[in-house]
């Protein structure tokens, strides 16, 4: 895979993650493109569509458009499962996942795609596993956060 | 340590800038919380480094520019804190791509906690090493990242695998220090190490013939772990629809494709279980379709027993009866790339094809339309013009120009009957006229001009066509050159096959004129209109003129410029005009030209008062001396065959130049290989002048494909006997060759 995108349908973007290096500008023009191209598709069209020398899967799942550019030889079904998997990657790990989820917690949803995907590879396919993953880092976030905390504000209250 | 009273929560900013009403809105709410933000990265508590970063890195995604917390993400990763490291690390995957100064930086980072103990760091680090390392940092870490393959723990190996992924990518040298443990990974039982595993020998593969050879040994062994996959009881955790971890069984797939492909040994071993997958695998869900799908690609790639590839190329007609598009997308593409090599095979679907033109998605039309046009051949042709008539009346506009094309191709191809042949051209040209290719009129002028018991037939449904309708360029100039060649036809009377239609003469005329006068006429149609109703005039009041106006003889097709210059240069030597020829004649030969272009004079007859015709400007143009009639044809001659590759002269002594001879050499190909860089050059004695005008093309295709055409225009003015040689170089069948030879038997009907 080279790219995945997340975008809302007024063409907002809420993740991207990119496994080529490419520039900024680059990566906006790219984003840019292809949402518009994405957006302009009906509902009834299937979820490939060539653009440059790219193939392009996407689907939508409620307000949010799952879109990722893979390579010539790749199989376009089984990206198809790939996106599948990581929404409910995602609804498990919020419960009943939502737009809003991803936006308020955007680093969440990138924190749970680098424990399926690695270097746009599948790296991991036990659901199982991977929620295994983000639960115990988040525990152990929440341990050194918790730590230091109790190390430099005793006797304060917490302030953000 | 005091937080800016203002400066916000991760989550409130988010907030507020959604409750935004207008983008200027936005951009003032943004660019007052990076001001904090920047102040606090220069002096605010570090301890909250990672929520400013955090904020920053949502702004960014918004499209703002974040590059001065680059410095931050360096700062994060090396804290040992894992909060930080966590944000930090996703920082540098957004911020800090190759292409930044400051990306090596992170190398040391990396290093650091690649080799400490906590697997979630080790995590981080390989995630991010994956995604955006340089070929510096790769080469830096390769060790590193080696000693991790053999870890303990699988979370670790198995980051490990696809981070020795991305560095083959970006350092292939690498593949050395890679390929030999993946031996003992393929022993894993861990999916998501071996499925790295599968990856990384994959990537090995695709880069070195060496490593492919080497690992066409383990194909028994990847055999033996895809059928114990398939064939072991459905596990909760890796199932998906009740198919085996799919995307284990898809990469193993992809890995026996590449390793069996041009390779008997491996593919053998192979057949079995690819027939077993085939058959065995669920279909009612995408999982197992996906699985499916990679078998199919497989078998038709390696040296599949030809059962299997027949099975293969089923599934995919199955597919395409499947109500799910996408999976009929995915066949419709397949069977594109397989119908020249298993053409049999895919023909059997052929009605199921046809049945995706309708189809409201483009894309999947659009295949379709493609696979249909690679379908027809000379039994199934007229039902499948048929077909794809009907989808050219309603295809959308992008579509019309292929389609239209596709049609006169395989019309040209396979047509049973050369009226059906015509038939089916005009119905092209009136339904999508504008979309046809340029060579469309010329071609259609020839096939009717060729068929001489189809003339009235011809013109009478031109003429029908064109009364309905004078919008379609192509139709128009097809019709207005048909009617006057042979508009006597028209006004004749009943023709067999046609109904019965009563023409008069003043409806053709006026017909022609609406043409002329039309503002969507282009000048190209008013030509033609024009020289029609010139013609007209000629056959219809049985002019002296005749000759000058005589059906021109068919020329050999070999490319419209060749057309337009053999006509041009037989109608110019008897208008007083210089044709345009690609080669500069000198001076004197241009003098010599026009010397013999003049017309008979004094003796110049009177032309009888012709009836009125519209258009003064006509008059002009018919006060001609007129030529005395053509003598006989001169004979064609066969000068040269050589494995297929013939060479035939034609000769044309134009009246009125009674020194001039144009031959047009056609070379055809009747072997099953073409002839490329073909060039004929050509020499006569020295008081001959020869001009070659530019040949068709260079290609002469195999098969009976379109001969090339060169028009050889001699002078003898001192009507010495003709002699001539020609020079031959190509290529054939790999071969270079180069003919010399001189042309015997030359009719003396050239020069005398």
């Amino acid at each position: 895979m080279q790219f995945m995108l997340l975008f809302s349908r007024q063409g907002k973007l809420r993740l991207q993650k990119w496994y080529v290096p490419l520039s900024d500008k680059e990566k906006k023009k790219i984003t840019r493109e292809l949402v518009q191209t994405v957006l302009a598709r009906k509902p009834k069209m299937c979820s490939f569509l060539e653009w440059r020398d790219l193939k392009i899967v996407y689907k939508r799942y409620a307000s949010l458009y799952f879109c990722c550019a893979i390579e010539d030889q790749d199989n376009e079904l089984i990206t198809l499962e790939i996106i599948h998997r990581y929404v409910e990657l995602l609804d498990k790990y919020f419960g009943s996942v939502c737009e809003l989820d991803i936006i308020f917690n955007f680093e969440k949803a990138y924190f749970i795609l680098d424990e399926f995907l690695l270097g746009g590879e599948v790296q991991e396919t036990s659901k199982k596993n991977v929620l295994k993953a983000i639960e115990q880092a988040d525990l152990l976030q929440e341990k050194t956060e918790h730590v230091s905390h109790s190390k430099s504000f005793v006797g304060c209250k917490k302030a953000y | 340590m005091v937080a800016s009273s203002s400066s916000l929560k991760l989550q409130d900013l988010i907030q507020e800038i959604r409750e935004a009403k207008t983008q200027a809105q936005e951009r003032e709410v943004i660019q007052k919380e990076c001001a904090h933000i920047r102040a606090s990265f220069r002096d605010g508590d570090p301890l909250h480094r990672h929520r400013q970063l955090a904020k920053l890195l949502y702004v960014h995604m918004l499209g703002y520019p974040a590059h001065f917390g680059q410095m931050e993400c360096l700062k994060l990763i090396a804290s040992p804190r894992f909060t930080d490291k966590r944000v930090g690390y996703l920082g540098a995957m957004l911020l800090l791509d190759e292409r930044q100064d400051a990306h090596l930086l992170i190398t040391n980072s990396i290093k650091n906690d690649l080799s400490q103990g906590i697997q979630a760091v080790q995590g981080l680090a390989l995630c991010t090493l994956s995604a955006t390392g340089s070929a510096e940092m790769c080469r830096d870490l390769a060790t590193e990242v080696e000693k991790l393959l053999l870890q303990p723990s699988a979370y670790v190996r198995k980051k490990a695998v696809l981070t020795a992924v991305h560095m083959i990518r970006k350092v292939p040298e690498l593949s050395n220090i890679f390929l030999p443990p993946c031996a003992q990974l393929l022993h894993e039982h861990h999916h998501g190490v071996l499925l790295g595993t599968i990856t990384l020998i994959t990537e090995l593969c695709e880069r070195s013939p060496a490593a492919l050879k080497h690992f066409r040994k383990m194909v028994p062994q990847l055999v033996h772990i895809l059928r114990t996959l398939v064939t072991t009881g459905y596990s909760t955790e890796h199932s998906i629809s009740g198919v085996s971890d799919p995307f284990l069984q898809v990469q193993i797939l992809r890995l026996l494709r590449i390793l069996g492909r041009n390779h008997e040994e491996s593919s053998e071993t192979m057949n079995d279980l690819l027939a077993q997958v085939a058959t065995n695998t669920d279909t009612s869900r995408n999982a197992g379709n996906a699985v499916l799908f990679e078998t199919v690609l497989t078998i038709m790639d390696i040296h599949s027993a030809a059962g299997l590839r027949v099975l293969a190329v089923n599934i995919l007609g199955r597919f395409l009866l499947n109500s799910d598009r996408n999976i009929r997308y995915v066949a419709l593409t397949s069977l594109l790339r397989l119908v020249q090599s298993d053409h049999s095979a895919v023909q059997r679907h052929r009605p199921t094809v046809v049945e995706c033109l309708r189809e409201p998605d483009d894309s999947l039309s659009r295949r379709a339309l493609e696979l249909s046009l690679a379908l027809v051949n000379s039994s199934n042709v007229r039902a499948m013009t048929q077909e794809l008539q009907g989808f050219l009346e309603s295809c959308p506009p992008d579509l019309q120009a292929d389609c239209a094309s596709g049609i006169l191709l395989a019309a040209e191809r396979f047509a049973p009957t050369k009226r059906w042949h015509i038939d089916t051209t005009l119905r092209v040209l009136m339904t999508a006229g504008t979309h046809v290719r340029d060579d469309a009129v010329a071609n259609l002028t020839q096939l009717i001009g060729g068929a001489q018991e189809l003339h009235a037939y011809s013109v009478r449904r031109l003429y029908s066509a064109l009364a309905e309708d004078i919008s379609q360029q192509p139709l128009v100039q097809v019709a207005a050159w048909c009617i006057g060649e042979y508009g006597d036809l028209l006004l004749e009377g009943s023709c067999e096959e046609t109904e019965p239609l009563q023409v008069e003469e003043e409806e053709v005329l006026a017909l022609l004129e609406r043409v002329l006068q039309s503002h969507m006429s282009l000048p190209a149609t008013r030509g033609y209109a024009l020289t029609a109703l010139m013609k007209l005039s000629t056959r219809l009041h049985g002019d002296n003129k005749a000759a000058i106006l005589e059906k021109i003889p068919l020329v050999e097709r070999g490319g419209s410029q060749a057309d337009e210059e053999a006509k041009e240069s037989k109608e110019t030597a008897q208008l007083s005009e210089a044709a345009p020829v690609p080669t500069e004649p000198q001076a004197s030969e241009l003098l010599d030209l026009l010397d013999l272009l003049d017309g008979p004079s004094g003796d110049a007859q009177h032309p009888p008062p012709l009836d009125p015709t519209p258009g003064g400007a006509l008059i002009h143009l018919l006060n001609l001396p007129c030529a005395p009639p053509p003598p006989a044809p001169i004979p064609n001659l066969k000068v040269f065959e050589r494995e297929g590759l013939q060479l035939n002269l034609s000769f044309v002594r134009p009246p009125g130049t009674p020194t001039l001879l144009l031959i047009t050499v056609t070379a055809t190909n009747t072997s099953g290989g073409d002839v490329t860089h073909f060039i004929c050059q050509a020499a006569v004695p020295k008081s001959f002048q020869l001009q070659l005008q530019a040949p068709s093309g260079d290609t002469v295709p195999a098969q009976g494909g379109l001969p090339t055409t060169q028009l050889l225009r001699i002078l003898n003015p001192k009507k010495a006997p003709l002699r001539l040689k020609l020079r031959l170089t190509y290529n054939h069948f790999g071969q270079s060759v180069q003919e010399i030879f001189e042309v015997n038997n030359l009719p003396v009907e050239t020069w005398q």
